[in-house]
């Protein structure tokens, strides 16, 4: 009893076995979902799937089980986030404790209730649990964001190299606070419409409806939530690893106050898209973006430059090799930041060359090719933040030696070439006939699923050793279960 | 292994996506049952329509063809109208007049004013039919497949050339679901390989390995067997054949403010997803594709 009791515990109530419970959970639902489709399904590994786990796939509620696949990934992910938010910022005990059990019910029930009721055939109290675990997930962060308030003298920034007000109030956090209250606000934007699809039992996805030049407010609803709530996630992500880096100095200064500009200004713009803004809602996302990726830039350079500072430490001239080496010594502190830098290339800039060229290029193409490019650039988005997690959470295990090399290293090179080829895949027309097309395809698609397959194999070696671990008296969980406050492991 | 064995893996890999691709390659010839000149009638009606089952009804009988329009019966057309001069040879296409769309200025509408449009390509080393400068005749092997490589407006023009229409995406839907259930393939709730042509469905046509996924004869999937290989019988309940797969199908259908045009069906180069009555796709009613063909309907509106 007291065996189980206290991996329970371990595994329940510690930060870093919350982490692990989720990572867990996501990566056997993403090996598991994963074979249902593209070439899993091709190679007819989806088949074999259905018929082992006795899946019930109707062909006509496709789209409703993707939504819910989505989100109960996505919810693992908050829940990830909201762990470490809550390590690592000053909080009342009772406020961490009260978000970490709602948070963990909720993820857990909208991943397993949720995908019970998308795969296994309808069963309506599974809907209901899925339905009710988001509405815990929903209250954990309307906790999160009280016990973030910034304005509490107890939290306040008393150290001048960090961004503050003269009174004293912690920037950061309140760039911590305007995520997670923004967040709240647009989890509505996804909540109305889905119930109101929900109740005729209608669904679709957004990257069908792309080009109907009129959407109705519930359509546009939808899809300016599946953007800003990705785009959340990935700027909390974005201030948590800041935090863990210990971004401070000038850069910091200037980065808090525009990642909170950036992070209103685009919430503002997506929430425009159902009002009569909708017409200049995209410029207003526009210009909310652009503070918050400078803001990101800012936290790459200090952090790049940080690297460089401690690498070369003791060596007077140093050359322009020396420098890089330290800068790539450690790949999961330098992983986080070139995977921010990495993303230009894969996600923002498709996404900008695609507004700017829309009706010159993307949209001569059919719609098909166009969707092709929108869900691509947005899975790599998310897998990016997917990437970012990992290495952090390599450096939280306390990986050390070569098995962190190895498992850094591997992470960012097989990411980047499964998002380059997935890259390359998207943008194939731009270059290749589809009559000539297939060697490519082969070639790009191997590649993605080879790096994303061995990226899932490294993950998977991680959560065996984890859980051999806990099978021993005196395993890394020990030291774990005890490793709660995240602020005693920030970059120094 | 050593870094440098590493980099020659990569770049052999890369290499490969260089490999081009024989279009030309052999293609197999087999005798197809079903008649590509055959048409049915479609009776006036209620079917459920959509993802969602809204029931609609279609208050005329109409008659659709059985198959897709084969690249025989289009170059027959491509020659005929050459003749007569209702089509246009250019260097690099076959064109013909359209008497243009009302415009309304909508977000990413552009217009589509009166002016000769492309029909086919000329020249494009893919296609199916072949040009010597004054008469077209098929590609040896390719008489029955479905007529691919031709824009909305050469799908329209042939319809319209022998007094048929292009089918409303209700009477499309209508012809491949039939009227007494919410199928989502036309012959039945699920799909296998052998059902219909899809990316990577194994038929004997395709070579995922060199040039991937071609086109099938019309009404391929009938139930025959061809050197072993057995298809099922994926007729529509009201008998019509290739309206899942292949080729996606242009749809008549011109909507406000928008110059898009619609397709149904899936085609050859897509997932079975995409093969689901409901689903549809469009582009502009210039784009043309080794996956996009059509068929045309008469009487009825």
């Amino acid at each position: 009893m007291e065996f189980i009791q206290t991996r329970f515990e371990y595994l329940f109530k510690s930060t870093k076995g919350l982490i692990l419970v989720a990572i867990a959970m996501i990566g056997l639902e993403t090996a598991l979902f994963g074979m249902l489709s593209g070439p899993m399904a091709e190679f007819g590994i989806r088949d074999v799937v259905v018929r082992l786990f006795n899946m019930d796939l109707v062909q006509a509620e496709r789209e409703g089980r993707i939504i819910i696949l989505y989100h109960s990934i996505a919810m693992a992910v908050v829940a990830i986030e909201t762990y470490i938010i809550t390590a690592m910022l000053k909080m009342k005990e009772f406020y961490k404790t009260a978000v970490r059990v709602l948070i963990t019910v909720g993820y857990l029930s909208a991943m397993i209730f949720g995908m019970g009721f998308a795969y296994w055939g309808h069963n309506w109290p599974l809907h209901g649990l899925y339905i009710a675990g988001l509405a815990l997930i929903f209250f954990a962060g309307v906790l999160l964001a009280i016990a973030l308030w910034p304005w509490n003298k107890d939290v306040y920034q008393p150290d001048k190299a960090y961004s503050r007000t003269k009174n004293g109030v912690d920037i950061e956090r309140l760039a911590f606070y305007a995520t997670a209250v923004t967040t709240l606000i647009s989890a509505f934007f996804g909540a109305i419409p889905g119930s109101y699809f929900g109740n005729g039992f209608q669904v679709f996805l957004a990257e069908n409806i792309i080009r109907y030049p009129e959407k109705t407010t519930m359509e546009y609803s939808v899809i300016g939530h599946l953007h800003i709530m990705l785009a959340l996630i990935a700027i909390m992500l974005t201030l948590i690893i800041g935090r863990w880096l210990n971004f401070n100095g000038l850069l910091h200064k200037i980065a808090m106050p525009l990642m909170i500009i950036g992070t209103i200004v685009l919430n503002l713009g997506v929430w425009g898209v159902v009002t009569p803004l909708e017409s200049v809602a995209h410029m207003i996302i526009y210009v909310g973006a652009t503070p918050s990726m400078l803001a990101a830039l800012m936290l790459v350079i200090f952090g790049w430059d940080k690297f460089i500072r401690k690498g070369i430490a003791g060596i007077e001239r140093p050359s322009i090799w020396q420098k890089l080496k330290a800068l790539m010594r450690d790949p999961l502190k330098f992983g986080p930041l070139w995977q921010m830098v990495f993303m230009n290339f894969t996600v923002s800039g498709i996404g900008i060359m695609m507004a700017v060229k829309l009706d010159e290029i993307f949209r001569i193409w059919p719609a098909r090719e166009e969707r092709i490019e929108l869900t691509g650039h947005w899975h790599i988005l998310s897998a990016i933040i997917a990437t970012i997690i990992l290495l952090y959470y390599g450096d939280l295990i306390g990986l050390k030696g070569k098995v962190r090399q190895w498992y850094g290293w591997g992470i960012i090179i097989l990411s980047n070439l499964a998002f380059a080829s997935a890259t390359i895949f998207e943008m194939k027309r731009l270059f290749i006939s589809e009559a000539e097309q297939q060697p490519l395809v082969n070639t790009v698609m191997l590649l993605a699923d080879f790096g994303l397959g061995m990226l899932l194999v490294i993950l998977a070696m991680v959560m065996i050793w984890r859980f051999i671990d806990l099978f021993k008296k005196k395993g890394r969980w020990t030291q774990e279960v005890e490793q709660n406050d995240l602020t005693a492991e920030v970059e120094i | 292994m050593k870094p440098t064995s590493w980099y020659l893996i990569v770049a052999v890999i890369f290499l490969t996506a260089c490999t081009s691709v024989d279009l030309d390659a052999p293609v197999p010839n087999f005798d197809i049952a079903v008649d590509p000149e055959a048409w049915a009638i479609i009776p006036a009606g209620e079917f459920l329509s959509g993802q969602f089952n809204d029931p609609i009804t279609i208050d005329y009988d109409y008659e659709i063809m059985v198959t897709d329009v084969t690249v025989a019966q289009y170059v027959n057309f491509l020659n005929v109208a050459l003749a007569d001069g209702t089509l246009k040879a250019d260097v690099d296409r076959i064109a013909g007049f359209y008497p243009g769309d009302e415009f309304h200025g909508t977000k990413h509408e552009v217009e589509i004013s009166a002016a000769d449009y492309i029909f086919v390509p000329l020249n494009d080393p893919a296609s199916r039919f072949s040009f010597d400068g004054s008469s077209f005749s098929t590609k040896p092997g390719y008489e029955s497949h479905p007529m691919a490589y031709v824009s909305w407006f050469g799908a329209w023009g042939y319809c319209g050339y022998n007094s048929y229409r292009l089918p409303t995406e209700l009477e499309w839907e209508k012809a491949a679901r039939g009227s007494t259930d919410s199928r989502p393939f036309p012959w039945g709730e699920e799909i296998a390989w052998n059902n219909a042509n899809f990316y990577a469905s194994r038929d004997p046509f395709e070579d995922m390995s060199s040039f991937g996924s071609r086109t099938t004869p019309v009404g391929f999937y009938s139930g025959q067997a061809y050197d072993g290989y057995q298809t099922l019988d994926s007729a529509s309940p009201y008998g019509l054949y290739d309206m899942s797969g292949n080729v996606w199908q242009w749809m008549g259908n011109i909507y406000k403010g928008q110059h898009y045009r619609y397709m149904r069906g899936g085609s050859k180069d897509t997932y079975d997803m995409d093969l689901r009555i409901w689903v549809r796709n469009n582009a502009t009613p210039t784009y043309f594709s080794p996956g996009v063909g059509f068929r045309c309907v008469r009487g009825g509106e």
